[in-house]
């Protein structure tokens, strides 16, 4: 009788510390994800590129991807908005001090709490080169600069009137997009991104992603090269177009995400199809590293803080299982870009490091990722298990 | 080898042009008037198109509701002036004030130079009235203008009712970036030619005008207001200005887009728009459009109020409104929501009106024809004057050699300078008496002749006119006898002032250089001393520029549907000369001054050349 007892709790014991062993196996696995994308903090440029009454819809654009971006979490420290700011106050307005995305005046993106950083006339390419550069005179506020690190992920919009090859800044300069590719390999050089979400909604926006060659880039435009985008709705009491097409389907998209939500990035390729847009959305991810699939929107639209309370000790002694290795298909290999490699500096960067995540640049492309972190602030890559309460703080 | 440049192909070249100059210049000639007529034919026009980005399509929302308010202020208007027997300025002012403008008079008087039997006005005194509109949160740096005027007799009422109804609307809206001047003138073009020189501080005609006190910015816009019928079946758009200056295309644009969003007809010429371009009555339709539109420009006079605006670079045109037999109708709040949706879009400008075209003629409302297009037709007949005094240079640089009884090869004599310069200067004389004359010795011309001071002048100005012809031997009057040398000199001196003035003139108002080629220019290709006399004489006097004018007339008002009698066109035609000296000293009309210094002088060395000896 007792023998039986002793079977059923046994049982019992051996059933409950399997569902304990899975659990905590869950639990390292979610620890695992932590570490799967990679980047620590979350940036967003802005850029409206028009002034003038006309050009309503372009900072209608602008802010309303920058109320998306904060309603997700990146916070107005974290977001470099250029707009030329001449709508609110226009005198033309007949709603003073609000910019509206949606006829019929149902959505005031201006709003109280606008943080407009380069705003009327310094909206300017060297301006905008500079922030993303970072080589920005010492007297620069903080608001102003894009202090990003190797750890970033960055989101770039622009809007504005484009062209092929060119976008249109305040009716006087233009920025190429071969500077545009320059300046981003320039942060890349300078490590001042982990990866980087490039969205443009102008006219032939196709264009000005062609000649970007800095891995961790994934772009989006509105249209291909030859097409116009096309203004969304008219608001006949104000008097203008309110928004463009693909932003405003863009901002629908956006609509449905929240800070948790797992949407990744093929289904933002999927916004605005040509029945809606007119034109053809284009994108472009081979200098992308990762799957866009297993990318998340709120990689990059989001600030997401990872927290996970648990009550058990997990054990990091073992380390965590790599990523198996993908090589990548034929068609996704490209030819080196001679003028980067022929700087030594490339040779320093892109050598295998078996400390640190690796970026190898090389024919074949392909890449392993480590999860093991050497210089990270919270915490320090020791053999002990940590006491629990340690993990109550630990936040990504 | 070069061309020009080996004598051989030279000598053949100028041979060539010798041989074939007649025929060369008639084909020049047929092919200039073939180009006009094709420039109505529609395939060869272009659509009217928007140009400026800032105006943007017609996307507003026009509220005006106070159509009927409107009408009711209008007839108080009336009321008022049949009571003060000209325009009620304190009416006015209160009313103004009374909906929230910033109100202001001038006062101005002009005596004219003789009195106007159209108008019947020779001393004018009169107050002009205006309100602004300030911008809620502009600064004061840019103006548009609204403006009717105050007509005796029951005329332009509803036009003033619509423009103090639409004040009192745009008052309460706070979108305006631009004041807004309301101005009720009197005295149409006088009373609007003392506003302007008084807002821009300027007094080109002598006129007496009390400076105004109130001013909004510099003017960008503005647009004329006649309306005389409580409801209106179409609305005609005067472009034609002063010495057939004309607006930017793109104002015409701008009432024709709001004109097909609202449904209203428009006009130009007041005629109705037709489909059929391909029929023979569509053609001609446009043809007599276009036709209109070049009479009205040559002629050099404002149509409308707007005309004075265009010569300060302010881009005006006129509204009319036209009440005939058809049954749609539109009331008055419709032609204020035009007016009102116009100005939407005009208040969205950030700089003039300069991306359509300045220079253009228009067969409809919907087509247009560029400077581009249209001036090949007057290159043609320039052409020929450049031929001719081709043809005369290689002439007198090779003479050919006469042989006297003694059988001695003799070259003829050059002219002297002498035997050229006096017609020149006995012509251009003549011309100065045609200008001056007229009207220093109307007085002179009434102690001694049974006639107004108007027909003095007109008929004053005919008799230097033909008096003028007298003058065809005044060659011999200081160098004796003539040559055939002289008289080639002369002519292409002649023929090359022709083609300096009509290409001037040309550049400045098209449509009167080319009226003028078209006759002028057969003239000067043609006549020699030794071309038949009478006949080339009775031809001469034909395709002079006082009966262009006359012939001008009658055709003008066939193009009108309102043709005239030989007795009621004479009469229209002594009115029109006496208009043409008035509008030059009221507002400095260039046609009448051109006409009788520069053309007129032209016409006479040729009729001296055709009476050479």
């Amino acid at each position: 009788m007792a023998r039986h007892c002793t079977v059923k709790i046994f049982v019992l014991l051996s059933l409950f510390n399997l569902s304990f062993l899975v659990s905590t196996n869950n639990i390292e696995d979610k620890a695992g994800q932590f570490f799967n994308s990679g980047h620590t903090n979350n940036w967003a440029v802005l850029v409206c590129t028009s002034r003038f009454w006309f050009n309503y819809r372009h900072v209608a654009n602008t802010l309303s991807v920058y109320r998306s971006v904060k309603r997700l979490g990146i916070p107005d420290s974290r977001i470099v908005l250029m707009l030329a700011d001449d709508m609110a106050c226009n005198h033309r307005n007949p709603k003073p001090a609000t910019v509206f995305s949606h006829k019929n005046m149902e959505l005031n993106v201006y709003g109280d709490d606008v943080e407009v950083d380069y705003r009327g006339y310094e909206v300017t390419v060297e301006n905008f080169l500079r922030v993303l550069t970072g080589r920005l005179p010492a007297s620069t506020p903080r608001s102003k600069r894009l202090l990003s690190d190797d750890r970033s992920n960055i989101l770039i919009y622009l809007t504005g009137h484009g062209g092929n090859g060119f976008l249109k800044f305040q009716d006087s300069e233009e920025i190429s997009n071969v500077e545009l590719a320059d300046a981003f390999e320039q942060m890349w050089q300078k490590r001042r991104y982990n990866e980087l979400l490039f969205i443009i909604d102008t006219c032939q926006g196709a264009s000005m992603y062609e000649r970007f060659y800095s891995p961790n880039l994934m772009a989006l435009a509105s249209s291909q090269v030859g097409e116009d985008s096309l203004s969304h709705q008219p608001d006949l009491a104000i008097g203008v177009h309110l928004m463009d097409r693909y932003t405003f389907y863009l901002l629908e998209f956006l609509e449905d995400i929240h800070p948790s939500s797992t949407t990744n990035m093929n289904q933002l390729f999927k916004v605005c199809p040509k029945s809606q847009c007119v034109s053809t959305p284009g994108h472009r991810t081979d200098l992308f590293l990762r799957d866009p699939g297993r990318v998340l929107i709120t990689d990059f639209f989001g600030s997401v803080r990872k927290v996970e309370i648990t009550m058990e000790t997990i054990n990091l002694s073992s380390p965590m299982e790599p990523l198996p290795e993908r090589i990548l298909s034929e068609d996704r290999q490209r030819e080196t870009q001679y003028y980067v490699d022929q700087l030594p500096v490339s040779v320093i960067i892109h050598q295998v490091n078996t400390h640190t995540h690796t970026h190898t640049h090389t024919h074949t492309h392909t890449h392993t990722h480590t999860h093991t972190h050497t210089h990270t602030h919270t915490h320090t890559c020791t053999h002990t298990p940590l006491p629990p309460m340690f993990w109550n703080m630990f936040i990504l | 080898m070069g061309l020009l440049s080996d004598p051989n192909r030279r000598r053949a070249l100028i041979g060539m042009l010798t041989r074939l100059n007649a025929p060369i210049c008639m084909i020049c000639y047929m092919a200039g008037v073939a180009w006009f007529m094709g420039l109505a034919f529609e395939p060869f026009t272009l659509r009217t198109y928007m140009s400026e980005n800032a105006m943007g399509s017609t996307m507003v929302e026009e509220r005006f509701p106070a159509g009927e308010r409107a009408l009711a202020t209008g007839r108080e208007f009336a009321a008022h002036k049949k009571k003060t027997g000209g325009m009620p300025v304190d009416w006015l002012v209160r009313t103004m004030q009374a909906r929230g403008l910033e109100v202001y008079t001038q006062r101005f008087s002009r005596k004219l130079p003789f009195p106007d039997e159209d108008k019947e006005r020779y001393m004018v005194k009169g107050t002009n009235v205006y309100g602004i509109l300030r911008a809620p949160r502009a600064p004061r740096t840019e103006a548009l203008v609204l403006s009717a005027p105050c007509s005796p007799g029951n005329e332009n009422n509803q036009a003033v009712g619509i423009l103090l109804g639409l004040a009192q609307y745009f008052r309460s809206q706070i979108y305006w970036a631009k004041d807004i001047i309301f101005l009720v003138n009197e005295h149409d073009l006088i009373g609007m030619q003392a506003w302007l020189e008084g807002y821009h501080h300027t007094n080109t005609t002598g006129m007496d005008w009390s400076p105004l006190q109130g001013r909004g910015g510099s003017i960008q816009a503005a647009l004329s207001l006649e309306l005389s019928s409580d409801v209106v079946t179409s609305l005609d758009l005067v472009l034609e200005g002063l010495n057939g200056q004309l607006p930017n295309l793109d104002l015409a644009n701008l009432f024709y887009a709001f004109c097909q969003k609202i449904g209203v007809l428009c006009t130009t010429q007041g005629k109705l728009p037709r489909n059929d371009w391909d029929t023979t009555s569509g053609y001609s339709h446009a043809v007599q459009t276009m036709m209109l539109m070049v009479l009205k420009q040559a002629s050099s006079r404002p149509w409308g109020d707007h005309g004075l605006f265009l010569r300060y670079h302010i881009e005006a045109a006129s509204i009319k409104g036209v009440n005939s037999f058809r049954p749609y109708k539109t009331d008055a709040t419709t032609v204020g929501r035009l007016l009102e949706g116009m100005y939407r879009k005009l208040n969205n400008l950030l700089e003039r009106l300069h991306q359509s075209y300045f220079f253009y003629l228009m067969p409809s409302l919907t087509r247009f024809v560029s400077i581009g297009y249209y001036m090949p037709a007057f290159g043609l007949l320039a052409l020929i004057l450049l031929l001719r005094a081709l043809d005369l240079w290689v002439q007198l640089s090779s003479p050919p050699t006469r042989t006297t009884e003694d059988g001695v090869e003799v070259v003829p004599a050059s002219p002297g300078v002498l035997s050229i310069l006096t017609p020149l200067v006995i012509s251009h004389l003549t011309g100065v008496a045609l200008y001056t004359l007229p009207v220093l010795s109307q007085e002179l011309a009434v102690e001694h002749f049974p006639v107004s001071e108007t027909e003095a002048v007109v008929l004053t100005a005919i008799a230097i006119y033909t008096g003028g012809t007298r003058s065809h031997d005044t060659h011999r009057l200081l160098a004796g006898e003539g040559t055939e040398q002289g008289w080639k000199v002369l002519k292409l001196v002649a023929v090359l002032y022709l083609a300096v003035l009509l290409g001037c003139t040309a550049l400045i108002n098209f449509s009167l250089g080319f009226i003028l080629a078209l006759t002028l220019v057969p003239l000067a290709a043609f006549i020699t001393p030794h071309v038949p006399k009478t006949l080339s004489a009775v031809v001469m006097v034909i395709l002079s520029p006082g009966l262009t004018l006359l012939f001008a007339v009658f055709f003008f008002q066939e193009l009108q549907e309102t043709p005239v009698t030989l007795q009621e066109g004479w009469m229209l035609y002594l009115s029109v000369i006496s208009q043409g000296i008035l509008d030059h000293a009221l507002y400095g009309s260039l046609l009448y001054p051109l006409a009788a210094l520069l053309v007129y002088p032209c016409w006479l060395l040729f009729w001296n050349i055709l009476f050479w000896k």
